[in-house]
């Protein structure tokens, strides 16, 4: 079964210029992208899946002696085409700041603790019905320097491959009702309002668990749709 | 149905201790490395800069190829073709240094099928991350020393002498391993042709 890739899906992404986030400056094209027709070296891509996560990589509270500080959270999802079908056995790889705000990436400054106990990286598989779990904790909000008391929103960034080269997808996950989020130009870089909203997780009692973590559900949806269309049901 | 495909954020400054984590204490899965004991054709090395609008070298980029085998076929389902058990996936991942340089160990790929069943000349698919960039580009590796260079349609897109230059990488004279140089202006002064995939 093969994968189109409508162009006008893919509006839904921001432009790689926008003024609100300064780095954006020095860092975009200004001469027009060229069109690209899909061939082969497109319709496929890398195919990574169960085969190259261990069962520890999907719980960030695990990775060290002690337990992390901050609200132990589940994060799950499931991850889509553009026609809702699953995409079974795709990579996640996840990565967040502790819950102080803090980064354990060498090149974060932020006076905020590091935790011994988390690192803040994490991979997950899909199931067969593109499905998948993770136990975090909250990431913090931080600082950064892009205009004055600038703060990015809490949030958990996401890298997945999907079906094709095509599908490859970096985001990050917010949280909802985060009062940062009018201030943030990089949640605003996307101008559509339900685009936007589909970054943002939802709480989930149900896949909260008593006495233990809030549970919050994010899908993502990569590009990709059917190449031929549903048939009609036939009554032979 | 669904509402529309999740939107694309920055990579952000801080992934390297998961996605390039070789300074880290998280396991590394992909490498710059893409050759496997098994995999014949040529081993070729791909070295570059990648560098911003003033032309300095971006330090918090990162860089992914994907290719085809020396026999020109891809580790990927919608490649229905015959392949060798050389275990070749044909991708790699690889972050820059502080001054904006990247490398990655291969090998050369063969040609694999373009539109209208043409050929195309021999190319690595890449993708650019960094800091600064709401979203990922692409751009193609060609190869300087390749006759099918000429021919091929999607070279042709870009009719501008200059322009085409951008996505031809030269090859180093001097090197114990053929290595070729292939560097990514992002904007300015020789702009990286990049495509709308």
């Amino acid at each position: 079964m093969g994968l189109i890739y409508p162009r006008e899906s893919a509006l839904a992404h921001p432009s790689n210029s926008f003024e609100g986030y300064r780095s954006t400056a020095k860092r975009h094209p200004k001469r027009p992208l060229v069109i690209l027709p899909h061939t082969l070296s497109e319709v496929t891509g890398p195919v990574y899946g169960h085969e190259i996560v261990r069962p520890e990589d999907a719980d960030l509270t695990l990775q060290h002696a002690g337990e992390p500080l901050g609200e132990r959270i589940i994060v799950s999802g499931r991850v889509l085409d553009e026609d809702g079908r699953p995409v079974p056995n795709t990579l996640l790889e996840v990565w967040q700041a502790n819950a102080a705000g803090r980064y354990v990436h060498v090149a974060d400054q932020h006076p905020a603790p590091l935790d011994p106990n988390f690192t803040g990286a994490g991979r997950v598989v899909t199931d067969d019905e593109g499905r998948y779990r993770f136990v975090t904790i909250r990431p913090g909000a931080y600082p950064w320097r892009n205009h004055h008391n600038a703060w990015r929103p809490a949030h958990i960034h996401f890298s997945l491959f999907g079906p094709s080269y095509l599908s490859r997808l970096v985001t990050q996950m917010y949280f909802p009702g985060d009062p940062l989020f009018p201030f943030d130009p990089i949640f605003n870089s996307v101008t559509d309002e339900r685009a936007r909203n589909r970054m943002v997780s939802r709480f989930d009692l149900d896949t909260t668990q008593p006495e233990w973590a809030l549970g919050f559900v994010f899908d993502i949806v990569l590009r990709g749709r059917n190449a031929t269309p549903m048939e009609e049901p036939h009554d032979d | 149905m669904t509402d529309g495909i999740t939107p694309s954020q920055t990579v952000g400054p801080y992934f390297a201790y998961c996605l390039t984590p070789k300074d880290y204490d998280t396991r590394e899965i992909f490498s710059a490395d893409l050759t496997t004991p098994a995999i014949g054709g040529d081993r070729i090395r791909v070295v570059g800069q990648v560098l911003d609008g003033d032309g300095v070298g971006i330090g918090d980029a990162m860089i992914e190829i994907w290719q085809a085998d020396p026999e020109g076929r891809y580790a990927h389902p919608a490649d229905d073709r015959a392949r060798g058990n050389s275990g070749f996936a044909g991708f790699g991942r690889a972050p820059t240094t502080p001054d904006g340089m990247y490398a990655f160990t291969t090998v050369k790929p063969g040609q694999v099928p373009g539109p209208n069943g043409k050929p195309q000349a021999p190319h690595i698919a890449v993708t650019v991350f960094a800091r600064g960039m709401l979203k990922h580009l692409y751009t193609r590796i060609y190869f300087e020393d390749e006759s099918a260079n000429a021919a091929d349609p999607i070279l042709a897109l870009v009719p501008d002498e200059e322009a085409r230059r951008t996505l031809i990488a030269r090859r180093l004279a001097g090197e114990a391993e053929p290595t070729y140089r292939f560097d990514i202006r992002l904007q300015g002064e020789g702009e990286t042709v990049f495509f709308e995939a």
